[in-house]
């Protein structure tokens, strides 16, 4: 736990209130949700393609270098845009209320090693169910990392500025064995499960499509320009995983974000769940072609209390919760980018290494609230 | 190599080109309406035929199979962005020259489809389309009286039948509230002045309902006509006893629109699991999640509380409450809730 709570200011009935409070600006949206919404995806949808398109067919030409920049620029961003504006959201079920089975939750698969299937457990499930809360949250320091001073410090530990960078690398890889629990799983008595396995193999064949796709079948087809266009979708697989990586970081490392105790989420109410939620998350200012390219994930902590909302509804979204924020007097972390990212690795480096000092006086949370 | 299996062998090498998506994902961003892909139809007009009532032309898909006189199509239609999908029938010939179909859809109070199509449906829009079926059709064989008994909308499908194939002796006894109510009036009166139809319009707010025992008197020759009626539950259940009092009920073929009728109540209802063939009583305020495991259905969750969509599984009938919002969802094919925040909101059917 962070030394002092920035919520002991807050009521029980305060946190009910502020729930219901939230629960209002949810339903507007939903109440609001129609046509342009619909319209918006689709278009999303079909502008990725479109440019996914039109950069591989570019490629085809790498060997000539401005037609390899354009064409590395351009799937960059159409892989950006499947993954986080695209994929995230619509694993989420944010669109499902349209009943287009063509873009629905049980249906869509994305341009990542992690099948969707997996991912959705991971993510959704675990992720955004348990958010923060340590041991039971992997997402914090995906399983490797020590991303609290409450964390127990560990020689392993010193190596974690290079393990973190080595993850924005390879990220996808990184969620596909984190989805996986590879860590847990790995042990030789669970290696043999079948359960397992069988989500070992979904990976694996996911894996070899994927690797066949970008480093086989399209540098082949490009004939002459087999060596520019297998590093040019190299390049663009390497430019959405640092990006991903490093929006994601923003989401929940920054300083001022909060984690949680297991038992602290004994018996959560609605309200305490949200206010879980605000304080365990942290957004990215910035323009609106950066909300976009982020899939609205810079609207983290609207996103972690509406993770079904549909994203672009999120910036309106903010302006209301912000305002509670304010009205209850709680810290809204946000920043732009860089200096989200930076905080983040800020803390990262931090934490490779022992605590300065025994944490002198952390207030006694039981009795502060025996006392209230 | 079979050229079968050359192109077989095609398309795989192409969905590993555009895995995970499929290349018909591609294909469709430039022709939706090419043959092998999802069956589309594109409306490419709008008409009016009455106040509440238009005709919609629609330009199939090349995998349109063509229909029978009579049948009706599935049609799926955005509505507020909302996929939405409804039967009505086919009122163009079988063998329209500019190969399109239409429909004729009459805007009932609060029907969200049909107001939607008559009132604010655009030319250009893309809706989904299944293949026609229905056996509310003509006999190979060419009777030689004929009898069209319709009320309403109901005169859709028979339109279909009259514009496909010319009978010798035809007579047809419609039903609308005012003149002005009757879809394709014009159209019918034209066959009656070309002496291909007898008509008999039953205007229901000056003549009252029909009685159906005022046949013997429109038409004194009822019995011996091979009749397809189509309109309200009402007339048609007349219809039937009439016939089968008189021993003829083989001549009578009849088609109900299948009004969705749902009960849906604040008190809960009988839920059944259809693929496990659990029933159970539920109440208005248990997540069908829960009723489900209490009745030892294998059901998938996740966070129960209406955010990770692991719930997910199909609604088949009936109706359920979203206990956050307490809006409504009622059965529809495709629809999917999520059963930890829904209750039964009535009788219901899930699929597990
Ligand atoms: S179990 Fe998570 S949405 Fe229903």
């Amino acid at each position: 736990m962070t030394a002092i709570d920035p919520t002991v200011h807050l009521t029980a009935e305060q946190v009910e209130e502020l729930g219901r409070e939230l629960d209002a600006i949810r339903d507007e949206v939903i109440a609001d949700r129609g046509e342009k919404d619909a319209d918006y995806i689709r278009k999303v949808i079909s502008a990725q393609r479109k440019l996914e398109l039109v950069s591989r067919g570019v490629l085809l030409f790498s060997i000539f270098p401005p037609a390899w920049l354009i064409g590395t620029a351009g799937l960059s961003v159409a892989k950006i845009m499947d993954n986080m504006e695209i994929g995230h959201n619509i694993l989420h079920g944010q669109w499902d209320w349209m009943r287009d089975p063509k873009i629905h939750s049980t249906t869509w698969e994305w341009d990542h090693v992690s099948p969707s299937e997996q991912w959705k457990h991971s993510h959704n499930e675990l992720h955004h169910t348990y958010t923060n809360v340590i041991g039971k949250d992997n997402d914090l320091g995906y399983g490797i990392m020590r991303v609290d001073e409450d964390q127990k410090w560990h020689p392993f530990h010193l190596g974690q500025p290079l393990w973190n960078f080595l993850n924005a690398c390879f990220f996808e890889y990184g969620i596909a064995a984190y989805d996986l629990e590879l860590g847990k799983n790995l042990h030789k008595r669970r290696r043999k499960n079948p359960e397992f396995r069988a989500r070992a193999k979904a990976v694996g064949r996911k894996i070899r499509k994927q690797v066949l796709k970008d480093y086989v079948i399209h540098p082949l087809l490009s004939g002459p320009s087999f060596l520019p266009t297998l590093g040019a979708t190299f390049t663009a697989n390497l430019v959405r995983n640092i990006w991903t990586h490093s929006v994601i970081m923003c989401g929940h490392f920054p300083e001022g974000v909060q984690v949680f105790e297991r038992r602290s989420i004994k018996g959560e109410t609605r309200g305490q769940w949200y206010l879980r939620q605000m304080m365990g998350s942290a957004n990215i200012s910035g323009s609106k072609a950066m909300h976009f390219m982020t899939g609205n994930l810079s609207h983290q902590i609207e996103h972690h209390l509406f993770p079904d909302l549909p994203s672009n509804r999120y910036a309106e979204v903010a302006v209301k919760v912000r305002a509670l924020f304010e009205k209850y007097e709680l810290e809204y972390v946000t920043g732009p980018l860089p200096k989200q990212v930076f905080s983040a690795w800020h803390k990262v480096f931090r934490l490779s290494l022992p605590n300065k000092k025994p944490t002198v006086k952390t207030p006694n949370r039981e009795k502060e609230l025996v006392a209230a | 190599m079979t050229s079968t299996a050359l192109r077989s062998r095609a398309w795989k090498l192409l969905e590993m080109v555009t895995t995970p998506l499929l290349p018909s994902d591609y294909l469709d961003l430039v022709s939706p309406l090419r043959a092998g892909a999802d069956l589309r139809g594109r409306i490419e007009a709008v008409r009016p035929e009455t106040g509440d009532a238009a005709t919609i032309v629609i330009r199939p898909g090349q995998g349109w199979r063509g229909h029978t006189a009579g049948q009706y199509v599935r049609i799926g239609v955005d509505v507020d962005g909302v996929r939405l999908w409804r039967a009505y029938s086919i009122t163009s010939p079988t063998h329209r020259q500019d190969g399109r179909v239409t429909i004729t859809v009459k805007a009932i109070p609060d029907g969200k489809v049909s107001n939607h199509l008559v009132r604010r449906a655009k030319p250009g829009t893309l809706i989904q389309l299944d293949q026609p079926t229905g056996d509310f059709v003509l006999p190979q064989a060419k009777p030689a009286k004929v009898l069209y008994l319709t009320a309403g909308s109901g005169i859709t499908p028979v339109m279909g039948m009259l514009r496909d194939t010319e009978f010798d002796d035809v007579v047809m006894v419609h039903c609308a509230p005012q003149p002005q109510d009757v879809i394709f009036r014009n159209e019918l009166h034209e066959l009656v002045a070309d002496k291909k139809l007898r008509l008999t319009e039953v205007h229901t707010d000056t003549d009252g309902m029909l009685d159906i025992a005022r046949l013997d008197e429109l038409v004194p020759d009822w019995a011996e006509r091979e009749t397809w009626a189509c309109g309200p539950s009402g007339l048609l259940d007349a219809a039937e006893e009439h016939w089968t009092e008189r021993g003829v009920q083989e001549r009578l073929h009849t088609e109900r629109f299948r009004p969705s009728i749902v009960v849906a109540g604040d008190g809960g209802g009988e839920v059944t699991f259809s693929s496990t063939g659990k029933t159970v009583d539920a109440d208005g305020a248990t997540p069908l999640l829960d009723i489900g495991e209490e009745a030892g259905v294998l059901m998938p969750s996740g966070c129960r509380m209406g955010i990770c969509f692991g719930c997910v599984t199909p609604l088949k009938a009936g109706a359920v409450r979203d206990l956050r919002t307490g809006e409504i969802t009622e059965a529809e094919p495709g629809v999917l809730i999520q059963t930890c925040v829904s209750a039964a909101a009535g009788p219901c059917d899930i699929e597990r």
